[in-house]
Formats: C-alpha cells, sequence, structure tokens
C-alpha cells in the first residue's frame, strides 16, 4: 500500500461527496444548500488539484484537466453566491440559487469523470 | 528535459496545499466566531465573503484593520492564530515557489526548450556546428557573412554567452550541451529536414568521433566534417565515411612542404584560400636544404613526416627524441648548444613546434640570434598570443584554428575547390606558374572570389533551358559581359567537374552540358554580373548571338512564327 495514493485517492473522492452533498436538494431552495458544504467542496477540490500537478502520464493529464473544470465551477458558483448576497444585495433569491446550484452540478460532473478515471487506473494497475 | 517541469511542479505541491489548508482553517475560524455590535451586544460571526477578504489581506500582510465593524474578543483571539499562521504559510509558499522557478535545472530546461523551438523553426538549410572554440567563432563568422545560417552546440557555457554578445547578421540558435548525446544533437536539428550538414569542432577527438558516429547512425546521407588532432581518430573516422576529416597539423606540413618544393602551387593555394578583398599573399620561398624541427609531437610528428614525404632533410630536436628518427638530438631546442649541436649552421630553416607558445618564441630568437636568415616557421598554440607572434614576424606562422577554419570555410562554400587543387599537384611548377599570371591578371591584387555554378534547373534557370532546346553553349559565351558580348568578364575557369571527368582550366571552346559544375575566380562584382546571363533567357541569348530577342513568351512565338513564315516563303534565305 502506497500512502501517496490513498491520501489522493481520499481527496479525489471526498472532493466528489462534498460537491454532492451540496448539490443535492430542490434545486432553488437556498435551504437545502449550505454554504460551509461549498466552501470545503472548494477547498478540497483545490487540494485535489494541487495533487495531481506533476503527474506526466496521459490519464494524469486529463486529471488535472477535470480538476481544473471543478474548480472553475465551483469558484464560479461562489462567485455568483458572493455577488448576490453582498454586491447586489439580490439576496438567495430561487433564480439565483438554482445557478449556483446548477454550476455546482457541473462541478460535479467533472469530479466524478475524477473519480472514474482513478477507478478505471486502479483496475488497469491491477491487471 | 520536460521531466525537469514536472518534477518542479510535484515540489510546488507541498507549498499550495500548506497555503490552501492555511487560508481553509483561517476563513472557516472567522466565519465561527460570533462578533459584537457598536453597543457591545453579540453579533453574527463574519460571512465567508468578509471572512475571505479579512484573511487574504492579513494573510499578505496588507492589514487594513478590523473590517467591517470592531471585532470581539474572541475573533481579535482567532486573528492572532490566523497571523501566525497565514504569514509564516505564506511567505514559505511564495519563497519556496519563486525558489523553485529560479532553479539551475529549471532555467536550463526553459533555455534548451526555447532552443529547440528556435531550431524547429528555421526555414532555411543550417549546418550544425558542435563546438564553438576559436575555430568555430571564426568558422561562423564567415558562413554569417555569407548569409548560411549555422545552429551551435557547445559544452562550455561561458563560450555561448560570448555567441550572444557577437554581432551576426542571423539569428544563430546556441545551446549549452554536450555534443556527445545523441539527444543534445537531435535537440540541434540532426533530424530537421534542412539541416545541410554537420561540422565536429570540439578540442576533443572522442567527443568528434562520438559526434560523427551519431550523424553517420542517424542521418547517414548529411555530409558530416570532422576536425582530427590524431591521426588515429582521422583513420577511425575515414573507416566508416566521414566525408571530410580536417587535421590541422598535417595539413600544415603538407603545405610546407608543398612550399618547399613547389612554391607556385603553395601560391595559388593561398590566393584562392584567403579572404576575399585582402592583398594578395606574397610567394613564400622556403629554402631547399635541411630543416631542424624542435618538439616532436603532433604537430612535429606530422611536420616530419610530409617533409620526409617530399624528400627534405630534416633534423628532429625533442627532450624525448624518436628512436627510429636518424638524425635526432636530444633537448628543448631553447639553449644556443642544442641548436649548434643540431646543426644549425649548416640548416636553411627550423620549424619551433611545441605546444607552448613561449617556448616557441624562445626557440625561435635563439635560432635567429645563432644565424639570422634562417627561414624560422612558427607554431602559435593560443590566440592570445598573438601580438607576440606579429612582432616576431616569422616567415611562416601556423595557427591550427584558422587552418582548420579555412579548409572547412572551403569545403562548405566551394566543394570543388579542394578537387582543383589536388588536380592541380600533378600538373609541374610551369603550369603553376602560368595559371598564376593568369589570375593576376583579371584580379589585380587583392584575394579574389572563389565561386562554383551548376547548370541545374535550380541555380542557373536560362542555361538549363537553353541546353533543353538543344543550342550548344561554350564555356566563353560564360564569360561575355552582359554589357557588351564583345568584352570578357575578368574571371578565369579552374575547373568543369562533369559526373566523373574532370577537366583542369578548361579553355573557352569547352562545350557545356547540362549538370555540369563550374569553379571560377575573379572579383565579386563579376560573379554578379555573370549572373545577369545565367538566369535571364534573353540576356543569355544576346551573349551567344548578339540578336536582342523579344521578351516574354507571347513575343517569342510570335517571333518564331514570323520566322518560319519568311523561311517558307524564302527557301533559300
Amino acid at each position: 500500500m502506497n500512502l501517496e495514493k490513498v491520501i489522493f485517492g481520499f481527496f479525489i473522492i471526498l472532493a466528489m461527496t462534498l460537491n454532492f452533498g451540496f448539490v443535492i436538494g430542490d434545486l432553488d431552495n437556498p435551504v437545502h444548500h449550505d454554504v460551509y458544504e461549498l466552501f470545503f467542496a472548494i477547498v478540497v477540490n483545490l487540494i485535489a488539484t494541487v495533487l495531481k500537478f506533476g503527474e506526466r502520464t496521459q490519464i494524469g493529464a486529463i486529471h488535472l484537466a477535470s480538476s481544473f473544470v471543478a474548480d472553475l465551477q465551483l469558484i464560479a458558483a461562489a462567485g455568483v453566491w458572493a455577488t448576490a448576497v453582498y454586491l447586489t444585495g439580490t439576496g438567495l433569491t430561487p433564480g439565483v440559487t438554482a445557478s449556483i446550484v446548477s454550476l455546482a452540478a457541473g462541478a460535479l460532473a467533472a469530479n466524478v469523470l475524477s473519480v472514474i478515471m482513478l477507478l478505471v487506473e486502479t483496475v488497469m494497475f491491477r491487471r | 528535459m520536460h521531466s525537469t517541469l514536472f518534477l518542479i511542479l510535484r515540489r510546488m505541491r507541498t507549498p499550495l496545499i500548506c497555503l490552501i489548508a492555511s487560508y481553509a482553517v483561517s476563513i472557516l475560524g472567522m466565519t465561527l466566531i460570533p462578533g459584537v455590535d457598536a453597543d457591545g451586544r453579540p453579533a453574527p460571526p463574519l460571512d465567508f465573503f468578509h471572512a475571505f477578504y479579512f484573511v487574504s489581506y492579513t494573510a499578505t500582510t496588507i492589514g487594513f484593520g478590523e473590517i467591517p465593524v470592531a471585532f470581539s474578543d474572541a475573533q481579535r483571539a482567532w486573528t492572532i492564530v490566523t497571523i501566525y499562521l497565514t504569514v509564516i504559510v505564506w511567505l514559505y509558499s511564495i519563497g519556496t515557489i519563486l525558489g523553485l522557478l529560479q532553479d539551475p535545472a529549471l532555467q536550463r530546461a526553459i533555455r534548451a526548450n526555447r532552443f529547440e523551438a528556435a531550431v524547429r523553426r528555421l526555414r532555411q538549410p543550417f549546418h550544425l556546428i558542435a563546438g564553438c572554440g576559436e575555430t568555430g567563432v571564426l568558422l561562423l563568422h564567415a558562413l554569417d557573412s555569407r548569409n548560411q545560417q549555422a545552429v551551435v552546440l557547445d559544452i562550455d557555457a561561458a563560450r555561448i554567452s560570448e555567441l550572444e554578445l557577437g554581432q551576426y547578421h542571423l539569428d544563430v540558435p546556441a545551446l549549452t550541451a554536450d555534443a556527445r548525446l545523441p539527444e543534445n544533437l537531435i535537440a540541434a536539428g540532426l533530424h530537421h529536414p534542412q539541416c545541410a550538414g554537420v561540422i565536429a569542432l570540439t578540442n576533443d577527438d572522442p567527443a568528434n568521433l562520438s559526434v560523427a558516429v551519431t550523424t553517420k547512425l542517424l542521418r547517414p546521407e548529411l555530409p558530416i566534417l570532422c576536425r582530427a588532432d590524431l591521426l588515429d581518430t582521422a583513420a577511425n573516422m575515414a573507416s566508416f565515411g566521414v566525408e571530410d576529416v580536417v587535421n590541422a597539423f598535417e595539413l600544415f606540413g603538407e603545405h610546407l612542404g608543398i612550399a618547399i618544393n613547389n612554391p607556385g602551387h603553395h601560391l595559388l593555394y593561398q590566393w584562392l584560400t584567403g579572404v576575399p578583398g585582402e592583398p594578395l599573399a606574397m610567394p613564400m620561398e622556403p629554402p631547399r636544404g635541411t630543416w631542424l624541427v624542435c618538439g616532436y609531437g603532433r604537430f612535429g610528428k606530422a611536420v616530419a613526416r610530409q617533409l620526409d614525404k617530399q624528400g627534405i632533410q630534416l633534423v628532429v630536436v625533442d627532450e624525448h627524441p624518436p628512436a627510429d628518427h636518424e638524425h635526432a638530438v636530444t633537448g628543448r631546442g631553447t639553449e644556443a648548444h642544442t641548436l649548434l649541436e643540431a646543426g644549425i649552421e649548416q640548416a636553411v630553416g627550423i620549424v619551433a613546434g611545441t605546444h607552448d607558445d613561449i617556448n616557441n618564441l624562445s626557440i625561435a630568437m635563439t635560432a635567429r640570434q645563432l644565424k639570422p636568415g634562417l627561414f624560422v616557421v612558427l607554431r602559435q598554440n593560443r590566440h592570445a598570443n598573438a601580438a607576440l607572434f606579429e612582432r616576431f614576424a616569422a616567415q611562416a606562422t601556423m595557427q591550427p584554428s584558422s587552418i582548420v577554419a579555412h579548409a572547412f570555410l572551403s569545403l562548405l562554400t566551394t566543394p570543388l575547390l579542394p578537387r582543383f587543387f589536388n588536380l592541380a599537384l600533378r600538373e609541374g611548377d610551369a603550369w603553376a606558374d602560368v595559371t598564376l599570371s593568369r589570375i593576376a591578371a583579371v584580379v589585380g591584387d587583392t584575394v579574389p572570389e572563389v565561386w562554383d555554378r551548376e547548370l541545374s534547373k535550380t541555380e542557373t534557370l536560362a542555361v538549363w533551358q537553353m541546353l533543353g532546346e538543344g543550342a550548344t553553349l561554350r564555356l566563353g559565351d560564360l564569360l561575355r559581359s552582359p554589357a557588351h558580348r564583345e568584352e570578357t568578364l575578368a574571371c578565369v575557369p579552374l575547373l568543369i567537374k562533369r559526373g566523373s571527368t574532370e577537366i583542369l582550366v578548361p579553355d573557352s571552346d569547352t562545350a557545356l552540358q547540362a549538370g555540369d559544375r563550374i569553379l571560377f575566380c575573379g572579383e565579386a562584382h563579376t560573379r554578379h554580373q555573370q549572373a545577369l546571363g545565367l538566369h535571364d533567357y534573353n540576356t543569355l541569348n544576346y551573349l551567344l548571338t548578339g540578336n536582342q530577342a523579344p521578351g516574354g513568351l507571347v513575343w517569342r512565338k510570335l517571333a518564331e512564327r514570323g520566322k518560319a513564315k519568311r523561311t517558307a516563303t524564302h527557301p533559300h534565305g
């Protein structure tokens, strides 16, 4: 067992689960989507991205790309949230909530892809 | 090369993760700890937006203060933690990342990448030069002044930086790298379709050998020019088909021998290989008789071998004289008694050929004192000592770097010239004198330019077309002036190479064939004048017939029809 692989897998899966936890619930209901969950999703996603630095395989490159996509989507979601609540003062209306959650859902797709690639890599290694 | 980049990225992981984690902990703390309002009543904690704002300016030590409202004591306690955590981590991370970007290995990798990109972008034929010492710089300048592109590899970073300071018309991609490694040669464009040849010029024979082997294996069709200081290496290179191996010592020895036995041929060589525009060399006439050779190293051996071959009497002076040589004297040659013992009284010339410049000068000065009229040949090892050698003014000075550079240059720019000299050596002194006077008649008193023309579609379109139409073209036609065809251009044809036959100093009546290569010598402007007739069909037609023919395709067709009609109506006309 390789400790580096454990940490790597841990952060990638945690990034997906946190993201999933934030997205689940009614699309436009702010009560169903906790801001702390979004915060942790962003932090864990950033750490997962950095962990993917310096992988020189083809699959490593795709890993890094999907992580960048997830980061971009989540930071965009946080940006929409900050704009709505503080900059324009609109507040978390159903419309704003829906756009935050759908951006995070996009990040979820990228994170699921990362986990799939992790599994594929593991299966190939076993063979 | 790219592995360095990945390694640097890998090393960035720890500082970046520390940075993210410290930010996350600080922001999270600020969003959990309750604040206080202006009246001292508990207020809700900072939200994420303001927490991120606060941590951002605290971590970077900008420190705007307590924004948006004054903090509670609990928040201040957490701020202390935040400051010590984030400021230290920030300094550590940014410091580490900047340090990694400055990493010599990474900088090398970046330079190598830029070099490879510059080589890939080359769209004109270039020569790959491995080793850029004195010889390399001389050759590079000469190639550059002829607008020929080069790519340079050298193991010494100082030489590469000097190259960046040099004044070159063309941008010469250069890299500090070991030419012995195939990957570096490949990076320098060995596989590039425009690579026209490889020149191995390092001062290390094994390195030149390995460049030659690499090139022969990876691009067998490319011409290779190699410098070899040892005979073994030269033989080794020749054994696997290196086109041209130049050994400065042998070359000089050979020319010294030629100069003693056939002064005319030697003068011809000097005239045709000099730098165009400089004054013509005066005939150097080394006397025939007994010669002293001081120093029996690589140079001394080469000179002795070549002089022996020419049947010249020799006495060798060396600290460890060769057992197999009949006339040998033990000593350094720097002392008078050794030279007297070697018989300087009877000698006509002396070769000071040790590997130490100061010793060579000392030998020469002693010898001149003992016998003032002696013909002195000096070996100069270091370019830096040029002032001393100029001051001494020996009858002949041998500088390996410039000899190799000149030999390579003539091989690169006029490949026919070495063939010309080989053929010329078979002719007698009288032939050499006639040729010399012909050249002197057309070029005046400066070194002529030497050029070759191939009668091919790419090089001389008009000639090629005309020969294709079945016209008879004589060499004399190419020597007519495009301004007035009765006048003759001031140049001398030296050689025609037609397949495997070679015609030495062909006369004007020689009929030309497509595919011929002709070597000319003359002044630079003559070469440009001549080019007019070679490229332009109408000018060539004028040179041949004296007719100012119609220019374009349509007019030419009409003129032909008119001519055909006239011939039809006047069958006898």
